[in-house]
Protein backbone atom coordinates (compact mmCIF):
# COMPACT_ATOMS: atom_id res chain seq x y z
CA UNK A 1 0.00 0.00 0.00
CA UNK A 2 0.95 3.66 -0.29
CA UNK A 3 2.30 5.06 2.95
CA UNK A 4 1.66 8.74 3.56
CA UNK A 5 2.52 11.16 6.33
CA UNK A 6 0.30 14.08 7.25
CA UNK A 7 1.68 17.53 6.50
CA UNK A 8 1.89 19.97 9.40
CA UNK A 9 -1.41 21.78 9.99
CA UNK A 10 0.33 25.12 9.40
CA UNK A 11 1.38 24.05 5.94
CA UNK A 12 -2.08 22.75 4.98
CA UNK A 13 -3.73 25.90 6.34
CA UNK A 14 -1.29 28.19 4.53
CA UNK A 15 -2.05 26.46 1.23
CA UNK A 16 -5.80 27.26 1.47
CA UNK A 17 -5.70 30.47 3.52
CA UNK A 18 -7.23 32.43 0.61
CA UNK A 19 -10.31 30.14 0.32
CA UNK A 20 -13.80 30.65 1.76
CA UNK A 21 -15.23 27.13 1.53
CA UNK A 22 -13.08 24.05 1.35
CA UNK A 23 -13.97 20.40 0.85
CA UNK A 24 -11.67 17.87 2.55
CA UNK A 25 -11.70 14.62 0.61
CA UNK A 26 -10.59 11.36 2.23
CA UNK A 27 -9.63 8.18 0.42
CA UNK A 28 -10.78 4.70 1.42
CA UNK A 29 -8.23 3.08 -0.89
CA UNK A 30 -4.81 1.74 -0.04
CA UNK A 31 -3.40 4.82 1.70
CA UNK A 32 -1.95 4.01 5.09
CA UNK A 33 -2.39 5.03 7.83
CA UNK A 34 -6.14 5.35 7.08
CA UNK A 35 -7.14 8.66 5.49
CA UNK A 36 -10.91 8.14 5.18
CA UNK A 37 -14.01 9.94 6.38
CA UNK A 38 -13.00 10.12 10.04
CA UNK A 39 -9.60 11.60 9.24
CA UNK A 40 -11.11 14.04 6.75
CA UNK A 41 -13.55 15.21 9.41
CA UNK A 42 -10.83 15.68 12.02
CA UNK A 43 -8.63 17.64 9.66
CA UNK A 44 -11.54 19.79 8.41
CA UNK A 45 -12.46 20.71 11.97
CA UNK A 46 -8.88 21.53 12.91
CA UNK A 47 -8.42 23.79 9.91
CA UNK A 48 -11.75 25.47 10.53
CA UNK A 49 -10.75 26.18 14.11
CA UNK A 50 -7.40 27.52 13.04
CA UNK A 51 -8.94 29.78 10.40
CA UNK A 52 -11.26 31.27 13.00
CA UNK A 53 -8.35 31.91 15.32
CA UNK A 54 -6.53 33.62 12.47
CA UNK A 55 -9.60 35.86 11.93
CA UNK A 56 -10.23 34.62 8.39
CA UNK A 57 -12.85 31.89 8.82
CA UNK A 58 -12.99 29.11 6.26
CA UNK A 59 -16.03 26.86 6.08
CA UNK A 60 -14.67 23.34 6.02
CA UNK A 61 -16.69 20.36 4.79
CA UNK A 62 -15.62 16.77 4.46
CA UNK A 63 -16.33 13.60 2.53
CA UNK A 64 -14.53 10.53 1.27
CA UNK A 65 -14.37 8.38 -1.86
CA UNK A 66 -13.68 4.69 -2.47
CA UNK A 67 -10.38 5.50 -4.15
CA UNK A 68 -9.00 8.75 -5.43
CA UNK A 69 -6.63 7.18 -7.93
CA UNK A 70 -9.42 6.60 -10.47
CA UNK A 71 -11.12 9.29 -12.54
CA UNK A 72 -14.37 7.32 -12.44
CA UNK A 73 -14.41 6.87 -8.65
CA UNK A 74 -14.08 10.59 -7.98
CA UNK A 75 -16.66 11.41 -10.68
CA UNK A 76 -19.62 11.89 -8.32
CA UNK A 77 -18.05 14.46 -5.97
CA UNK A 78 -19.76 17.31 -7.83
CA UNK A 79 -22.69 17.55 -5.37
CA UNK A 80 -20.48 17.75 -2.31
CA UNK A 81 -18.22 20.30 -3.97
CA UNK A 82 -21.18 22.62 -4.49
CA UNK A 83 -19.92 26.18 -4.14
CA UNK A 84 -16.57 25.28 -2.56
CA UNK A 85 -13.65 27.32 -3.84
CA UNK A 86 -10.95 24.88 -2.74
CA UNK A 87 -10.31 21.22 -1.98
CA UNK A 88 -7.83 19.35 0.18
CA UNK A 89 -7.09 15.73 -0.60
CA UNK A 90 -6.06 13.31 2.11
CA UNK A 91 -4.97 10.77 -0.48
CA UNK A 92 -1.51 10.11 -1.88
CA UNK A 93 -0.03 12.29 -4.61
CA UNK A 94 -2.01 10.34 -7.19
CA UNK A 95 -5.34 11.30 -5.63
CA UNK A 96 -4.39 14.98 -5.46
CA UNK A 97 -3.52 14.97 -9.15
CA UNK A 98 -6.69 13.14 -10.18
CA UNK A 99 -8.91 15.61 -8.31
CA UNK A 100 -7.10 18.49 -10.02
CA UNK A 101 -7.59 16.77 -13.37
CA UNK A 102 -11.27 15.86 -12.96
CA UNK A 103 -12.22 19.18 -11.29
CA UNK A 104 -9.86 21.63 -12.94
CA UNK A 105 -11.95 24.65 -11.89
CA UNK A 106 -11.13 23.97 -8.24
CA UNK A 107 -7.59 23.81 -7.02
CA UNK A 108 -6.98 20.71 -4.84
CA UNK A 109 -4.10 20.90 -2.35
CA UNK A 110 -2.34 17.95 -0.69
CA UNK A 111 -2.74 17.17 3.00
CA UNK A 112 -0.15 14.38 2.90
CA UNK A 113 3.44 13.84 2.01
CA UNK A 114 3.47 10.63 0.02
CA UNK A 115 6.27 8.51 1.41
CA UNK A 116 6.58 5.07 -0.15
CA UNK A 117 5.10 1.72 -1.12
CA UNK A 118 5.35 -0.25 2.04
CA UNK A 119 3.99 -2.41 4.80
CA UNK A 120 3.12 -2.12 8.46
CA UNK A 121 4.12 -4.71 11.00
CA UNK A 122 0.98 -4.32 13.08
CA UNK A 123 -1.91 -1.86 12.82
CA UNK A 124 -0.61 1.60 13.70
CA UNK A 125 2.86 0.08 14.00
CA UNK A 126 6.08 0.99 12.24
CA UNK A 127 6.00 1.08 8.45
CA UNK A 128 8.63 -0.13 6.07
CA UNK A 129 9.41 0.69 2.47
CA UNK A 130 9.27 -2.54 0.47
CA UNK A 131 9.10 -1.91 -3.28
CA UNK A 132 10.33 0.81 -5.62
CA UNK A 133 8.28 -0.46 -8.55
CA UNK A 134 11.44 -1.05 -10.57
CA UNK A 135 9.58 -2.74 -13.41
CA UNK A 136 11.70 -5.90 -13.37
CA UNK A 137 10.99 -7.84 -10.20
CA UNK A 138 13.79 -10.13 -9.03
CA UNK A 139 12.19 -11.35 -5.82
CA UNK A 140 12.26 -14.89 -7.19
CA UNK A 141 16.05 -14.68 -7.11
CA UNK A 142 16.47 -13.10 -3.72
CA UNK A 143 14.20 -15.23 -1.59
CA UNK A 144 11.44 -12.63 -1.49
CA UNK A 145 13.59 -9.81 -0.08
CA UNK A 146 13.94 -6.77 -2.33
CA UNK A 147 17.50 -5.42 -2.58
CA UNK A 148 16.46 -2.67 -4.98
CA UNK A 149 14.46 -1.07 -2.18
CA UNK A 150 15.75 -2.44 1.08
CA UNK A 151 19.47 -2.10 0.33
CA UNK A 152 20.27 1.58 0.84
CA UNK A 153 22.36 1.53 -2.33
CA UNK A 154 20.03 -0.71 -4.32
CA UNK A 155 22.91 -3.08 -5.04
CA UNK A 156 22.32 -6.21 -7.09
CA UNK A 157 25.56 -7.85 -5.94
CA UNK A 158 25.68 -7.05 -2.25
CA UNK A 159 26.42 -6.75 0.50
CA UNK A 160 28.83 -3.82 0.44
CA UNK A 161 31.61 -3.32 2.95
CA UNK A 162 29.29 -1.30 5.15
CA UNK A 163 27.41 -4.34 6.42
CA UNK A 164 28.43 -4.82 10.04
CA UNK A 165 26.75 -7.34 12.32
CA UNK A 166 23.92 -7.60 9.83
CA UNK A 167 23.15 -3.88 9.93
CA UNK A 168 23.39 -1.34 7.13
CA UNK A 169 26.02 1.40 7.28
CA UNK A 170 23.40 4.07 6.67
CA UNK A 171 21.74 5.34 9.82
CA UNK A 172 18.13 6.49 9.40
CA UNK A 173 16.14 8.96 11.35
CA UNK A 174 12.80 7.50 12.38
CA UNK A 175 10.54 9.74 14.44
CA UNK A 176 13.48 11.64 15.83
CA UNK A 177 15.53 8.57 16.66
CA UNK A 178 18.56 7.26 14.77
CA UNK A 179 18.16 3.61 13.86
CA UNK A 180 20.03 1.16 11.67
CA UNK A 181 18.14 -1.03 9.24
CA UNK A 182 18.95 -4.66 8.67
CA UNK A 183 21.30 -5.02 5.72
CA UNK A 184 19.08 -6.39 2.95
CA UNK A 185 21.92 -8.48 1.52
CA UNK A 186 22.68 -9.99 4.89
CA UNK A 187 19.01 -11.04 5.04
CA UNK A 188 19.16 -12.35 1.47
CA UNK A 189 22.25 -14.41 2.29
CA UNK A 190 20.53 -16.05 5.27
CA UNK A 191 17.32 -16.58 3.32
CA UNK A 192 19.21 -18.20 0.45
CA UNK A 193 21.02 -20.45 2.91
CA UNK A 194 17.72 -21.40 4.53
CA UNK A 195 16.30 -22.27 1.11
CA UNK A 196 19.45 -24.19 0.29
CA UNK A 197 19.99 -21.90 -2.69
CA UNK A 198 23.28 -20.12 -1.98
CA UNK A 199 23.87 -20.37 -5.71
CA UNK A 200 21.31 -17.59 -6.11
CA UNK A 201 23.22 -15.40 -3.68
CA UNK A 202 26.53 -16.19 -5.36
CA UNK A 203 25.23 -15.47 -8.86
CA UNK A 204 26.54 -12.33 -10.57
CA UNK A 205 23.71 -10.00 -11.58
CA UNK A 206 24.42 -7.66 -14.49
CA UNK A 207 23.37 -4.01 -14.30
CA UNK A 208 19.70 -3.23 -14.03
CA UNK A 209 17.70 -2.08 -17.04
CA UNK A 210 16.90 1.38 -15.73
CA UNK A 211 14.85 2.13 -18.83
CA UNK A 212 12.08 0.01 -17.30
CA UNK A 213 11.73 2.46 -14.43
CA UNK A 214 11.93 5.70 -16.35
CA UNK A 215 9.13 7.97 -15.40
CA UNK A 216 6.48 8.85 -16.27
CA UNK A 217 5.56 5.28 -17.15
CA UNK A 218 2.38 4.12 -18.89
CA UNK A 219 0.70 0.79 -19.34
CA UNK B 1 44.97 -12.28 -14.22
CA UNK B 2 44.41 -12.16 -17.95
CA UNK B 3 47.00 -9.55 -18.85
CA UNK B 4 49.40 -7.39 -16.90
CA UNK B 5 49.35 -3.81 -18.13
CA UNK B 6 50.57 -1.95 -15.07
CA UNK B 7 53.89 -2.16 -13.22
CA UNK B 8 51.87 -3.37 -10.27
CA UNK B 9 50.28 -6.20 -12.23
CA UNK B 10 53.57 -7.14 -13.86
CA UNK B 11 55.26 -7.47 -10.50
CA UNK B 12 52.39 -9.52 -9.13
CA UNK B 13 52.60 -11.77 -12.16
CA UNK B 14 56.36 -12.14 -11.66
CA UNK B 15 55.65 -13.38 -8.14
CA UNK B 16 57.25 -10.43 -6.41
CA UNK B 17 55.87 -9.39 -3.00
CA UNK B 18 54.53 -5.91 -3.70
CA UNK B 19 53.91 -2.88 -1.51
CA UNK B 20 51.32 -0.22 -2.26
CA UNK B 21 50.56 3.03 -0.48
CA UNK B 22 47.62 5.37 -0.24
CA UNK B 23 47.11 9.05 -1.06
CA UNK B 24 44.12 11.15 -0.15
CA UNK B 25 43.32 14.43 -1.92
CA UNK B 26 42.05 16.92 0.67
CA UNK B 27 38.34 17.55 1.22
CA UNK B 28 36.97 20.27 -1.01
CA UNK B 29 40.43 21.58 -1.84
CA UNK B 30 42.18 22.66 -5.02
CA UNK B 31 45.57 21.98 -3.39
CA UNK B 32 47.36 18.84 -4.53
CA UNK B 33 51.02 19.85 -4.07
CA UNK B 34 51.57 18.21 -0.70
CA UNK B 35 49.90 15.02 -1.93
CA UNK B 36 52.38 14.96 -4.81
CA UNK B 37 55.20 15.44 -2.27
CA UNK B 38 53.90 12.54 -0.24
CA UNK B 39 53.88 10.42 -3.42
CA UNK B 40 57.51 11.43 -4.00
CA UNK B 41 58.33 10.34 -0.46
CA UNK B 42 56.66 6.98 -1.09
CA UNK B 43 58.59 6.61 -4.32
CA UNK B 44 61.88 7.47 -2.64
CA UNK B 45 61.40 4.51 -0.31
CA UNK B 46 62.11 2.44 -3.39
CA UNK B 47 59.97 -0.54 -2.57
CA UNK B 48 56.52 0.98 -3.06
CA UNK B 49 55.25 0.03 -6.51
CA UNK B 50 52.06 2.05 -6.63
CA UNK B 51 49.74 4.17 -4.56
CA UNK B 52 45.97 4.40 -4.46
CA UNK B 53 44.26 7.74 -4.88
CA UNK B 54 41.01 7.82 -2.94
CA UNK B 55 37.73 8.85 -4.54
CA UNK B 56 35.58 11.04 -2.27
CA UNK B 57 36.29 8.91 0.82
CA UNK B 58 33.42 8.72 3.32
CA UNK B 59 31.45 10.68 0.71
CA UNK B 60 33.23 13.97 1.39
CA UNK B 61 33.88 15.71 -1.90
CA UNK B 62 37.53 15.99 -2.84
CA UNK B 63 39.31 16.70 -6.12
CA UNK B 64 38.33 14.17 -8.79
CA UNK B 65 40.44 11.10 -8.20
CA UNK B 66 40.89 10.80 -11.95
CA UNK B 67 42.52 14.23 -12.23
CA UNK B 68 44.45 13.72 -9.00
CA UNK B 69 45.75 10.32 -10.14
CA UNK B 70 46.93 11.84 -13.41
CA UNK B 71 48.68 14.82 -11.78
CA UNK B 72 50.32 12.78 -9.04
CA UNK B 73 51.51 10.05 -11.41
CA UNK B 74 52.88 12.65 -13.82
CA UNK B 75 54.63 14.75 -11.19
CA UNK B 76 55.92 12.03 -8.89
CA UNK B 77 56.65 9.24 -11.34
CA UNK B 78 54.94 6.77 -9.00
CA UNK B 79 52.27 4.55 -10.56
CA UNK B 80 48.74 5.22 -9.36
CA UNK B 81 45.82 2.98 -8.52
CA UNK B 82 42.91 5.18 -9.48
CA UNK B 83 40.01 4.54 -7.10
CA UNK B 84 36.62 4.88 -8.72
CA UNK B 85 33.34 4.56 -6.87
CA UNK B 86 29.90 4.03 -8.31
CA UNK B 87 28.18 6.12 -5.64
CA UNK B 88 28.40 9.36 -7.62
CA UNK B 89 28.28 8.40 -11.29
CA UNK B 90 26.10 6.41 -13.62
CA UNK B 91 27.45 3.91 -16.15
CA UNK B 92 27.73 6.59 -18.79
CA UNK B 93 29.94 8.83 -16.64
CA UNK B 94 31.94 5.84 -15.41
CA UNK B 95 32.69 4.78 -18.98
CA UNK B 96 33.92 8.29 -19.83
CA UNK B 97 36.20 8.26 -16.80
CA UNK B 98 37.60 4.88 -17.82
CA UNK B 99 38.34 6.25 -21.30
CA UNK B 100 39.98 9.30 -19.76
CA UNK B 101 42.02 7.12 -17.42
CA UNK B 102 43.31 5.23 -20.43
CA UNK B 103 44.21 8.50 -22.20
CA UNK B 104 45.97 9.72 -19.05
CA UNK B 105 48.11 6.61 -18.92
CA UNK B 106 46.56 5.28 -15.73
CA UNK B 107 46.91 1.51 -15.63
CA UNK B 108 45.08 0.44 -12.48
CA UNK B 109 41.55 1.10 -11.33
CA UNK B 110 40.20 0.00 -7.99
CA UNK B 111 36.48 -0.57 -8.59
CA UNK B 112 34.46 0.47 -5.56
CA UNK B 113 30.85 0.99 -4.62
CA UNK B 114 31.74 3.65 -2.06
CA UNK B 115 30.15 4.81 1.14
CA UNK B 116 26.58 6.01 0.93
CA UNK B 117 26.45 9.64 -0.25
CA UNK B 118 24.27 10.56 2.70
CA UNK B 119 27.15 9.88 5.10
CA UNK B 120 29.38 12.70 3.89
CA UNK B 121 29.25 16.47 3.71
CA UNK B 122 26.46 16.67 1.12
CA UNK B 123 23.78 14.49 2.73
CA UNK B 124 21.07 15.66 0.34
CA UNK B 125 22.96 14.66 -2.80
CA UNK B 126 21.26 12.11 -5.03
CA UNK B 127 22.90 8.75 -4.47
CA UNK B 128 23.63 7.24 -7.87
CA UNK B 129 24.69 3.59 -7.50
CA UNK B 130 23.58 2.85 -11.05
CA UNK B 131 26.20 0.07 -10.95
CA UNK B 132 27.73 -1.72 -8.00
CA UNK B 133 31.41 -2.55 -7.71
CA UNK B 134 31.04 -5.97 -9.38
CA UNK B 135 29.23 -4.38 -12.31
CA UNK B 136 31.95 -1.71 -12.55
CA UNK B 137 34.50 -4.51 -12.81
CA UNK B 138 32.32 -5.97 -15.55
CA UNK B 139 32.25 -2.60 -17.37
CA UNK B 140 36.03 -2.07 -17.21
CA UNK B 141 36.65 -5.67 -18.21
CA UNK B 142 34.35 -5.28 -21.20
CA UNK B 143 36.09 -2.11 -22.31
CA UNK B 144 39.56 -3.62 -21.95
CA UNK B 145 38.97 -7.09 -23.36
CA UNK B 146 35.88 -6.86 -25.59
CA UNK B 147 36.31 -3.26 -26.65
CA UNK B 148 32.69 -2.43 -25.77
CA UNK B 149 30.72 -0.86 -22.96
CA UNK B 150 27.96 -2.81 -21.21
CA UNK B 151 25.40 -1.82 -23.84
CA UNK B 152 27.57 -3.28 -26.57
CA UNK B 153 28.73 0.08 -27.97
CA UNK B 154 32.20 -0.18 -29.44
CA UNK B 155 35.20 1.63 -28.03
CA UNK B 156 36.95 3.61 -30.78
CA UNK B 157 40.72 3.76 -30.90
CA UNK B 158 43.01 1.55 -28.90
CA UNK B 159 41.32 -0.32 -26.08
CA UNK B 160 42.05 0.84 -22.53
CA UNK B 161 44.89 -1.09 -20.91
CA UNK B 162 43.87 -1.29 -17.31
CA UNK B 163 44.20 -3.78 -14.49
CA UNK B 164 41.22 -4.04 -12.20
CA UNK B 165 41.37 -4.15 -8.44
CA UNK B 166 38.54 -4.74 -5.99
CA UNK B 167 38.16 -4.16 -2.28
CA UNK B 168 38.13 -7.11 0.10
CA UNK B 169 36.64 -7.25 3.55
CA UNK B 170 38.32 -9.78 5.86
CA UNK B 171 36.13 -8.58 8.71
CA UNK B 172 32.87 -9.70 7.10
CA UNK B 173 30.77 -11.92 9.33
CA UNK B 174 30.12 -14.65 8.32
CA UNK B 175 33.14 -14.85 6.06
CA UNK B 176 31.21 -17.04 3.62
CA UNK B 177 29.41 -13.91 2.40
CA UNK B 178 32.73 -12.36 1.46
CA UNK B 179 34.01 -15.53 -0.18
CA UNK B 180 30.94 -15.80 -2.41
CA UNK B 181 31.23 -12.11 -3.26
CA UNK B 182 34.86 -12.53 -4.27
CA UNK B 183 33.92 -15.51 -6.43
CA UNK B 184 31.46 -13.18 -8.19
CA UNK B 185 34.05 -10.45 -8.66
CA UNK B 186 36.55 -12.97 -9.98
CA UNK B 187 33.96 -14.21 -12.46
CA UNK B 188 33.61 -10.73 -13.97
CA UNK B 189 37.33 -10.13 -14.19
CA UNK B 190 38.94 -8.72 -11.04
CA UNK B 191 42.76 -8.89 -11.24
CA UNK B 192 43.66 -8.19 -7.63
CA UNK B 193 42.14 -7.57 -4.21
CA UNK B 194 43.14 -4.85 -1.74
CA UNK B 195 41.62 -5.38 1.66
CA UNK B 196 40.29 -3.09 4.28
CA UNK B 197 42.62 -2.42 7.21
CA UNK B 198 43.44 -5.49 9.28
CA UNK B 199 45.18 -5.34 12.67
CA UNK B 200 44.83 -8.96 13.70
CA UNK B 201 47.16 -11.21 11.72
CA UNK B 202 44.92 -14.24 12.33
CA UNK B 203 42.03 -12.48 10.60
CA UNK B 204 44.31 -11.78 7.63
CA UNK B 205 45.51 -15.40 7.47
CA UNK B 206 42.00 -16.85 7.75
CA UNK B 207 40.88 -14.52 4.99
CA UNK B 208 43.70 -15.48 2.67
CA UNK B 209 42.96 -19.17 3.24
CA UNK B 210 39.24 -18.75 2.66
CA UNK B 211 39.69 -17.13 -0.75
CA UNK B 212 42.72 -19.09 -1.87
CA UNK B 213 40.64 -21.28 -4.21
CA UNK B 214 39.57 -18.18 -6.15
CA UNK B 215 43.17 -17.49 -7.10
CA UNK B 216 43.10 -13.68 -7.04
CA UNK B 217 46.34 -12.07 -5.81
CA UNK B 218 45.49 -10.28 -2.59
CA UNK B 219 46.97 -7.28 -0.79
CA UNK B 220 46.32 -7.06 2.92
CA UNK B 221 45.70 -3.52 4.14
CA UNK B 222 47.55 -2.27 7.21
CA UNK B 223 47.49 1.04 9.04
CA UNK B 224 50.22 1.65 11.62
CA UNK B 225 48.56 4.14 13.98
CA UNK B 226 50.46 7.19 15.16
CA UNK B 227 48.63 7.45 18.45
CA UNK B 228 46.24 5.73 20.82
CA UNK B 229 43.49 7.97 19.47
CA UNK B 230 44.02 6.70 15.96
CA UNK B 231 44.02 3.06 17.02
CA UNK B 232 40.91 3.63 19.08
CA UNK B 233 39.25 5.40 16.15
CA UNK B 234 39.67 2.31 14.00
CA UNK B 235 38.33 0.06 16.71
CA UNK B 236 35.30 2.20 17.42
CA UNK B 237 34.36 4.02 14.26
CA UNK B 238 35.58 2.19 11.19
CA UNK B 239 32.93 -0.23 10.00
CA UNK B 240 33.86 -3.79 10.77
CA UNK B 241 37.48 -3.14 11.81
CA UNK B 242 38.53 -4.40 15.20
CA UNK B 243 41.84 -3.77 16.90
CA UNK B 244 43.12 -6.55 19.18
CA UNK B 245 42.76 -5.59 22.87
CA UNK B 246 46.49 -6.07 23.60
CA UNK B 247 47.34 -3.75 20.75
CA UNK B 248 45.05 -1.08 22.15
CA UNK B 249 46.38 -1.66 25.65
CA UNK B 250 49.96 -1.10 24.49
CA UNK B 251 49.00 2.14 22.79
CA UNK B 252 47.19 3.26 25.91
CA UNK B 253 50.41 2.78 27.83
CA UNK B 254 52.28 4.87 25.26
CA UNK B 255 49.73 7.60 25.70
CA UNK B 256 50.82 7.93 29.31
CA UNK B 257 54.41 8.76 28.30
CA UNK B 258 54.67 12.52 28.77
CA UNK B 259 57.87 13.14 26.79
CA UNK B 260 56.71 13.60 23.21
CA UNK B 261 59.90 12.44 21.50
CA UNK B 262 60.12 9.41 23.77
CA UNK B 263 56.49 8.54 23.10
CA UNK B 264 56.95 8.79 19.35
CA UNK B 265 60.06 6.62 19.53
CA UNK B 266 58.20 3.93 21.44
CA UNK B 267 55.23 4.02 19.09
CA UNK B 268 57.47 3.84 16.02
CA UNK B 269 59.41 0.92 17.46
CA UNK B 270 56.26 -0.93 18.36
CA UNK B 271 54.66 -0.37 14.96
CA UNK B 272 57.79 -1.49 13.14
CA UNK B 273 58.12 -4.63 15.21
CA UNK B 274 54.41 -5.47 15.09
CA UNK B 275 53.95 -4.93 11.38
CA UNK B 276 57.24 -6.53 10.31
CA UNK B 277 56.03 -9.72 11.97
CA UNK B 278 52.58 -9.21 10.51
CA UNK B 279 53.92 -8.91 6.96
CA UNK B 280 56.28 -11.84 7.43
CA UNK B 281 53.32 -14.01 8.41
CA UNK B 282 50.96 -13.00 5.63
CA UNK B 283 53.55 -13.31 2.88
CA UNK B 284 53.82 -17.02 3.61
CA UNK B 285 50.43 -17.43 1.96
CA UNK B 286 50.60 -18.15 -1.73
CA UNK B 287 47.73 -15.82 -2.68
CA UNK B 288 49.12 -12.91 -0.69
CA UNK B 289 50.49 -10.61 -3.38
CA UNK B 290 51.59 -7.88 -1.07
CA UNK B 291 50.77 -5.34 1.54
CA UNK B 292 48.77 -2.16 1.15
CA UNK B 293 50.18 0.33 3.64
CA UNK B 294 47.71 3.06 4.50
CA UNK B 295 49.93 5.19 6.68
CA UNK B 296 48.86 8.56 5.37
CA UNK B 297 51.12 11.19 6.94
CA UNK B 298 53.34 8.73 8.80
CA UNK B 299 56.29 7.99 6.51
CA UNK B 300 58.80 7.23 9.28
CA UNK B 301 57.68 3.65 9.76
CA UNK B 302 57.02 2.59 6.18
CA UNK B 303 60.63 2.06 5.08
CA UNK B 304 61.64 0.18 8.26
CA UNK B 305 58.57 -2.07 8.05
CA UNK B 306 59.37 -2.99 4.46
CA UNK B 307 63.06 -3.42 5.21
CA UNK B 308 62.32 -5.63 8.19
CA UNK B 309 59.80 -7.74 6.31
CA UNK B 310 62.19 -8.24 3.41
CA UNK B 311 65.04 -9.52 5.60
S1 LIG C 1 12.55 -6.08 -7.39
FE1 LIG C 1 11.51 -4.26 -8.22
S2 LIG C 1 9.36 -4.83 -8.45
FE2 LIG C 1 10.32 -6.40 -7.15
S3 LIG C 1 9.94 -5.71 -5.06
FE3 LIG C 1 11.90 -4.85 -5.66
S4 LIG C 1 11.48 -2.84 -6.53
FE4 LIG C 1 9.55 -3.95 -6.40
S1 LIG D 1 25.08 -2.38 4.22
FE1 LIG D 1 23.73 -3.79 3.14
S2 LIG D 1 21.80 -2.70 2.90
FE2 LIG D 1 23.34 -1.19 3.46
S3 LIG D 1 24.07 -0.39 1.52
FE3 LIG D 1 25.45 -2.05 2.06
S4 LIG D 1 24.58 -3.87 1.09
FE4 LIG D 1 23.00 -2.31 1.07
Amino acid sequence: MIITKEKPLEEIYASIADCKKVLFVGCDGCTQPPRGLKEAETLAKLVEMKSKMEGKPIECRFTTVVKQCCDESVGNLRVQIGDCDGMVSLACGVGVQILNKVYPEIWTRPAQNTMFIGSEEIRQGPMYEMCLACGDCILEETGGICPVTRCAKGLLNGPCGGCVEGKCELPMEVNGEMVKNDCAWYLIYHRAKELNRLDLFRKYRPPKKRALAMNPRRL
Amino acid sequence: MQEAFSELAKKIKAGEFVYTGELEPHNLSTEIGDVVDWAKTLKSIGRITAANVTDNPQSFSAMSSLAASFIIQRDSGLEMVYQLRTADKNRLALASDILAAAAFGLKNILALTGDHTHMGNTPDAKPVFDLDSAQLVDLIHHMVYEGTDLSGNEVQGPRPEINIGVAGNPNQEPLEIEVLKMERKAEVGADFIQTQVVFDVDIALTYLESIEHIGIPTFIGIFPPRSYGQAEFFDKFVSGVTVPPEFLKTFKEFKAISDKAERKKKIDEFNIDYFVNFVKEIRKKKNCAGCHIMAVGYPDVIAPIIEGAEK
